[in-house]
């Protein structure tokens, strides 16, 4: 197998480590590169931060490992190998009746992405994470490959779900698909004037699929206002896709100054009326936007972006309303910030989601917003909430024990299946997850 | 219509997208090979994506022997029979250069073991009077190049092969396409230096699947080939063997 030395970047853009990465494109291939020793697997690196990173190491991506190998319409279970994107399994399944039960905010995430950060969507007050609806996951751990269930082998379970693939490579799993009536969405768009209507919102909204834009630029009695988007699915006829556009180059840095940002969601919050409306999309510009637009992060040019993502109980909700007005008062957030209330749904020991409110916003890579992201990680911290491994790529090992209570759990079970440490990725060597060494 | 497609090196990426965007409009894919175990789960792939016939079976350019089953398993499908042929080998040079003897596998692989495959279809698709076939040949089997003439070499006898039988098959109602891609995003590339604009083995899938609606003759995929490729074929002979491209 040959090994392919490059530079690779998480999707943020703001860390990138040189290592060398194999691909195979059959099992076969796959079996005789870890016959000599495990290596981290990576997918199509939309982990934001350095959670594919493996500096001066080695790699496997596991994106031509991607086929479906069966289905069961009686109970709606998809086995498929870890390298199927989801927004894949949407296009595939949706005309017959079926959705990945979850799904994150880019159709490029892999399965064994998803797996690994126990990913969740805008139906999460439903439907739980991504991991809560997979029945069976084939794992290659240090001691050969293994079936790893909820039931039969609750501990690496917990460990592998959400468990940023520290416990072995995952091959291919089995996942519980959840019915749909067809190919389309019904989004309820309404206007959110201020913070507390939005929580008051996010609080009664009983559709299946929830999410609030929130404009991060906004200030006073502004603060958190925004558009909460409501969905459904449904079935008939609407026009195709459009066309993907490409983004060929990296921006100049005032496309996202703080005037361009305050102009833009002035005008995209103005674009629903007032009394709300009703609209229907292909489910892929429901669920993931911005993968119409290929290599959008190059929007922040050059030295790339931070998303910070937390999630605070629900008890907090005002400790998160003093983070946006901190943020807000910045002027450097991005157009692209999300406000979703959650349930209490997570299957793995580092699972992000926890009930409460979550709230992300991008940022581009700057000292400023380095430092004000650092006072928000303490924020959350503080309210009693937590970051997210997907999205982070800032946080300090001393920030992670006090967010994830399951750590030491967590480090157990990973050193029994990967020993040796070989699975270690930069996030985990950052943030000192599998130990202080 | 119905129709069938014989797919030959079915575990390539290049074959491996074709296969799925010919699955998800309803063809039949048989999808031959040499790693059972990788087409079983193509083929399962290929099924849930809307195939109305998934199978894999056995072929290995160097054994003429199973070709005609293969035909066989074809035949009994009504309708129109397609194979497209997406096996050979490159060596690296320097191995050839080593040991010679590679020369008649890479010959095998990409040229006379498909061109006898193609030999016992040709037949079926005259007498039903319909049927396409594809053949990748590459953008190296145009002008003998220093670092891979011999892959190179049974690809021009491969692109020859080809030409003669659209002439044959032509006039019986059936088509050949000549398809030459240039860098593909697969094992064969990955992590070889001095690639450039590399295309995605999907992109080069709709290239092709387009060129055999439209019963085109010869592409080059990505287009921009084409005109490379008319230069590089243009480059007279006394300055192309001083060059190292």
């Amino acid at each position: 197998m040959r090994w392919k030395t490059a530079d690779f970047a998480g999707w943020g853009r703001a860390l990138s480590a040189r290592f060398d990465v194999a691909r195979p494109e059959r099992r076969r291939a796959l079996d005789a590169l870890l016959s000599e020793g495990l290596v981290p697997a990576m997918g199509m690196r939309r982990s934001y931060g350095d959670a594919a990173l493996n500096a001066g190491g080695r790699a496997v991506e596991m994106t031509r490992l991607d086929r479906m190998i069966g289905f069961d319409p009686a109970t709606g279970e998809l086995e498929a190998e870890a390298g199927v994107q989801i927004g894949q399994l949407a296009q595939v399944f949706a005309p017959k009746g079926w959705l990945p039960p979850v799904m994150p905010g880019t159709g490029f995430a892999t399965l064994g992405g998803c797996i690994a950060q126990d990913v969740h969507g805008k139906n999460h007050h439903h439907a739980g994470s991504f991991c809560q609806h997979v029945t069976s996951i084939r794992l290659r751990t240090a001691a050969g490959e293994v079936e790893v269930t909820p039931e039969g082998t609750p501990d690496l379970f917990r460990a592998t779900a959400g468990g940023l693939g520290q416990t072995g490579v995952i091959l291919s799993a089995r996942i519980r698909m959840m019915p749909c009536k067809g190919d389309v969405m019904i989004v309820t768009e309404r206007r959110i004037d201020d913070w507390d209507e939005h929580i008051a919102m996010l609080d009664a909204s009983r559709a299946t699929y929830t999410v609030g834009w929130i404009d991060a630029t906004a200030t006073g009695s502004g603060l958190g206002r925004g558009i909460l988007e409501e969905g459904e699915t449904g079935s008939g006829l609407v026009p195709r896709r459009v066309k993907f556009r490409k983004v060929p180059f990296d921006a100049p840095r005032f496309a996202l100054s703080a005037p361009v940002v305050r102009a833009f969601n002035q005008l995209y919050w103005r674009r629903v009326p007032e009394s709300g409306r009703t609209v229907v999309k292909p489910i892929g510009d429901f669920f993931f936007p911005l993968d119409k637009i290929h290599d959008w992060n190059r929007l922040y040019g050059k030295r790339g972006f931070h998303q910070f993502q937390c999630v605070v109980p629900l008890a907090a909700a005002g400790e998160l309303r003093a983070m946006l007005e901190s943020i807000a008062g910045s002027g450097l957030a991005s157009p692209l910030a999300v406000l979703k209330r959650m349930g209490p749904g997570g299957a793995g020991h580092l699972s992000f989601p926890m009930e409460g409110y979550t709230l992300a916003v991008d940022f581009p890579n700057r000292a400023g917003a380095r430092d004000l992201i650092a006072r928000l990680i303490e924020r959350a911290r503080g309210a009693g909430g937590r970051i997210y491994f997907a999205k982070d790529s800032l946080a300090r090992a001393d920030d992670i024990p006090a967010m994830y209570p399951e750590l030491a759990a967590w480090r157990a079970a990973s050193s029994d299946a990967d020993p040796q440490g070989t699975l270690a990725t930069d996030l985990v060597r950052r943030l000192k997850l599998r130990g202080a060494a | 219509m119905n129709r069938t497609w014989i797919i030959l090196g079915a575990t390539s990426s290049m074959a491996r997208a074709f296969a799925r965007q010919v699955a998800s409009q309803g063809a039949g894919v048989l999808l031959a090979g040499r790693d059972g175990e990788d087409l079983a789960a193509l083929a399962a792939d290929c099924a849930l994506r809307g195939a109305r016939l998934a199978e894999a079976v056995a072929f290995d350019a160097r054994d003429p022997a199973g070709f005609a089953a293969i035909v066989d398993r074809a035949g009994l499908e009504e309708g129109e029979i397609n194979a497209a042929v997406f096996v050979g080998s490159m060596p690296a040079q320097a191995d050839i250069d080593a040991d010679p003897g590679l020369i008649d596998g890479t010959v095998t692989d990409s040229f006379t073991g498909p061109a006898r495959f193609l030999h016992l279809l040709a037949p079926v698709i005259e007498e039903r009077g319909m049927g396409s076939i594809v053949g990748v040949g590459s953008v190296a089997g145009d002008r003998g190049r220093l670092g891979n003439y011999v892959y190179g070499a049974a690809k021009a006898g491969f692109h020859t092969y080809l030409s003669g039988l659209r002439n044959r098959l032509t006039r019986a109602g059936g088509h050949v396409v000549t398809v030459k891609p240039g860098f593909v995003d697969t094992a064969m590339t990955w992590g070889l230096p001095g690639m450039f604009l590399v295309a995605s083995p999907e992109k080069v899938a709709a290239d092709i699947l387009r060129a055999v609606e439209r019963r085109r003759n010869v592409i080059y995929t990505p287009v921009f080939w084409t005109l490379i490729m008319l230069i590089i074929r243009h480059i007279p002979e006394p300055v192309f063997k001083k060059m190292k491209i």
